[in-house]
């Protein structure tokens, strides 16, 4: 898609692949952490019958951009007993692998990054690239807080795919495609035709789905919420125990890069449930492009309402994480063992049978 | 061939987010299992028995404040009252009064400040900030009152330093009615949710024979199914005038003496506060209050030991006296102090969240521990 559109206008196949990589980073992935930094400080205060940020700008909307001045001039401290390759390695290996599942979200239905054939399947894998940055960092700090923190976070990221993976296996049961796009397409006319609703399914088995599809929503949205490390999973950072977790012992940029993976993690895994159970990019009420007669608006409206959804499941995402206290390390394995995969298993052999109706 | 293991040891503190100052725990670990907690205590130690030998007994008040930073009204509370039983000074009956509200308010503030940085322990920052929300409402109280947010020097021996401004009755029978529907928002929020419950049922349970055998006091105490108050069992002041209950642990999450039911005393302790505030407002006599403080005070030879019901526990000051004008020795018995020994009997076969919260269901103050 892009890719081709890319290499048509360079020529060169390696330049359009360097372009359509930085494309997302610079036109979303960047912009989305600088607001969703500022939207969740503000969303805390509000909460918390606090003002939040109020100095620099008009209700301290420049904030993030001050604090990334500030953590650009930083000192860069790396200790001497640290394990210098791989704590310089692992922000750049965390950052990667929460940016990489960029390339093959479907923002619109004419922008894709990449559009292979086994979307699903590369974000699921890549995202697995995180694990093993994180467990970098905890090693390579030699600091006994980030090592304990980096063994939760390996053990959570693992032990919450299985769930993950037995929804998706569900959506792909009743899709039979791992092509994002083809997937959101397949979703495509009015809300009632979103996976949660039981996708283009008819008759008695769309009425039969919607519970299952919910069922399996709700598990795939707290699994998630424990692959990205926020409350009531966020014992790899859990401050009150581990001062920060894996990343204690970084300051200034590398700091930084954690802090924007996190964000870019937000919102990635907001992407892939928008886009397996809420229609992806597409509208619940048709398009204004449409009614106007001008078509390119509506690739436009497409990315508008992508990024709403998203951001709805982002706040979300905050709204739980400044309400609720952390679980301990061993409730969490067990919601993730003796809740969520049984569920989802039985979920899955159900949404099975009701397809072959 | 066997794998070899070995116990990860793992220093606590002192600098950490959460042990409530600069207290150092040497965990011993197997995985995230404990095997051992030894508390290291004294970082903040500022000689205060020994400095209180070389000032006269006025002088002293400042410096009771600056031992539980957290309830420093109770602090200078304790120590006038056993410095005027040494001299059998009788005080007017509006101090008395006076004091009481002050206690029972800063008993309150002391308690907030302890649910909500357990609430920010157990991960949730939000009620944290609501407790420090409300909080500032009786600092602003105490600053309306004596001029100081945190030591005040308000209570004095013989006296307090100054009459309640005109408007603080007021002012504080507003708070009341603005304090209960919050009480009621922190269980809603905190208390009742099952994410909390799970964390805190169950765990750090302290048996009412061992908690006694530890000489523990407070809610601590009260927590674990034991009846003692010394507002009730060894009433001093005015606190037989007023009519109020002493909540006790019934391990209704889970075991009495668990650190939910340690939390959830303090919360029901704060309604009591109010109701006796309520009370204390609505009978408070006129008076002078300055006619009774002594323009020196020499106490005669001899020796006392009183003890008050702090918001922690049972703080006792137990003064010599030779008959001049300053004491010839003071020892405090802190209730932060006392309670702290029994951390690692409570924390053995948990995991490291859990000494945490058991650690936060403690509530200790740094400054009153090391004195």
């Amino acid at each position: 898609m892009i890719f081709d559109f890319f290499t048509k206008l360079t020529g060169s196949e390696i330049s359009a692949s360097i372009i359509s990589a930085l494309l997302p980073l610079f036109l979303f992935v960047l912009p989305f952490a600088l607001i969703a930094v500022l939207l969740e400080r503000k969303v805390s205060a509000h909460i918390q019958d606090r003002l939040g940020p109020m100095r620099v700008g008009y209700h301290g909307i420049l904030q993030t951009l001050a604090d990334i001045l500030k953590l650009i001039q930083k000192e860069d401290i790396i200790a001497d007993s640290n394990d210098k390759p791989l704590f310089n390695i692992a922000p750049v290996l965390v950052f990667a692998g929460s940016y990489a599942v960029f390339a093959a979200i479907p923002f619109t239905s004419s922008y894709i990054g990449s559009n292979i054939n086994l979307g699903l399947f590369y974000i699921i894998g890549i995202s697995g690239i995180v694990v093993i940055g994180i467990l970098m960092a905890g090693w390579a700090s030699n600091n006994k807080y980030t090592l304990l923190g980096a063994m939760r976070s390996a053990a959570q990221l693992i032990s919450y795919e299985i769930p993950t993976l037995m929804i998706v296996v569900t959506i792909l049961m009743i899709t039979g495609t791992l092509n994002l796009n083809e997937l959101t397409e397949m979703q495509s006319g009015f809300f009632w035709n979103w996976m949660i609703f039981g996708g283009q399914a008819t008759g008695i088995a769309k009425i039969l789905l919607i519970p299952f599809m919910i069922v399996g929503f709700v598990v795939i949205y707290i699994s998630t919420l424990a692959e990205v490390n926020r409350t009531p999973f966020d014992i790899s950072e859990a401050e009150s125990e581990l001062v920060s977790g894996y990343h204690t012992e970084y300051s200034g940029m590398k700091f930084a890069i954690f802090f924007l993976a996190e964000y870019a993690n937000m919102f990635a895994v907001s992407a892939i449930v928008v886009v397996l159970f809420f229609g992806g990019y597409l509208s619940p009420i048709g398009y204004l492009g449409n009614t106007l007669g001008l078509p390119w608006l509506i690739p436009v409206e497409q990315l508008l309402w992508f990024t709403f959804k998203g951001v709805a499941f982002v706040l979300v995402q905050m709204w739980l994480r400044w309400t609720l206290p952390r679980l301990r390390v061993d409730q969490l394995m067990a919601i993730c063992w003796k809740y969520l995969i049984p569920i989802a298993f039985v979920n899955l052999l159900i949404v099975g049978l009701i397809t072959l109706i | 061939m066997a794998l070899k293991t070995e116990e990860m040891t793992l220093n606590l503190g002192p600098q950490h987010p959460s042990t409530h100052g600069v207290l150092r725990l040497e965990l011993k670990l197997d995985g995230e299992f404990i095997v051992d907690v030894i508390p290291h205590i004294g970082y903040l130690h500022r000689c205060f028995e020994k400095h209180a030998e070389a000032m006269t007994y006025p002088q002293i008040i400042p410096y009771t404040d600056r031992m539980d930073y957290l309830a420093s009204m109770y602090n200078e509370f304790g120590y006038v009252v056993t410095v005027e039983k040494l001299l059998g000074l009788e005080v007017p009956e509006r101090v008395e009064y006076i004091r009481v509200i002050m206690g029972e308010l800063q008993r309150i503030a002391s308690h907030l400040v302890a649910l909500g940085t357990y609430g920010a322990d157990i991960g949730a920052i939000t009620p944290f900030l609501f407790c420090f929300r409300d909080r500032e409402k009786i600092l602003s109280l105490f600053e309306m009152t004596s001029g100081a947010r945190l030591l005040y020097n308000y209570i004095w021996i013989g006296g307090v330093a100054r009459d309640l401004p005109p408007d603080f009755l007021r002012l504080t029978k507003e708070f009341i009615v603005y304090f209960r529907p919050k009480i009621k928002e922190l269980n809603d929020l905190l208390t009742f949710n099952k994410i909390f419950i799970e964390r805190t049922a169950n765990i750090g349970i302290l048996p009412k024979d061992v908690a006694v055998n530890y000489g523990i006091t407070g809610p601590m105490l009260r927590a674990s199914g034991m009846k003692w108050d010394l507002r009730k069992d060894d009433t001093y002041s005015v606190y037989n005038k007023f009519d109020f209950d002493i909540p006790v642990g019934e391990g209704r999450m889970g075991t009495v003496g668990d650190c939910w039911d340690r939390y959830f005393v303090r919360i029901l302790e704060m309604e009591q506060s109010l109701k006796i505030i309520e009370q204390a407002i609505n009978q408070i006599p006129d008076g002078d209050v300055t006619s009774a403080i002594p323009k020196r005070v020499k106490p005669p030879v001899g020796q006392v030991y009183v003890r008050v019901e702090n918001p922690r526990g049972e703080l006792g000051y137990f003064i010599v006296s030779d008959g001049t004008l300053n004491p010839k020795r003071i020892k405090v018995r802190a209730p932060s102090f006392v309670n702290l020994a029994v951390i690692s009997k409570l924390c053995n076969g948990h995991m490291i969240a859990d000494v945490i919260a058991i650690l936060g269901s403690i509530d200790i103050v740094l400054g009153e521990v090391d004195r």
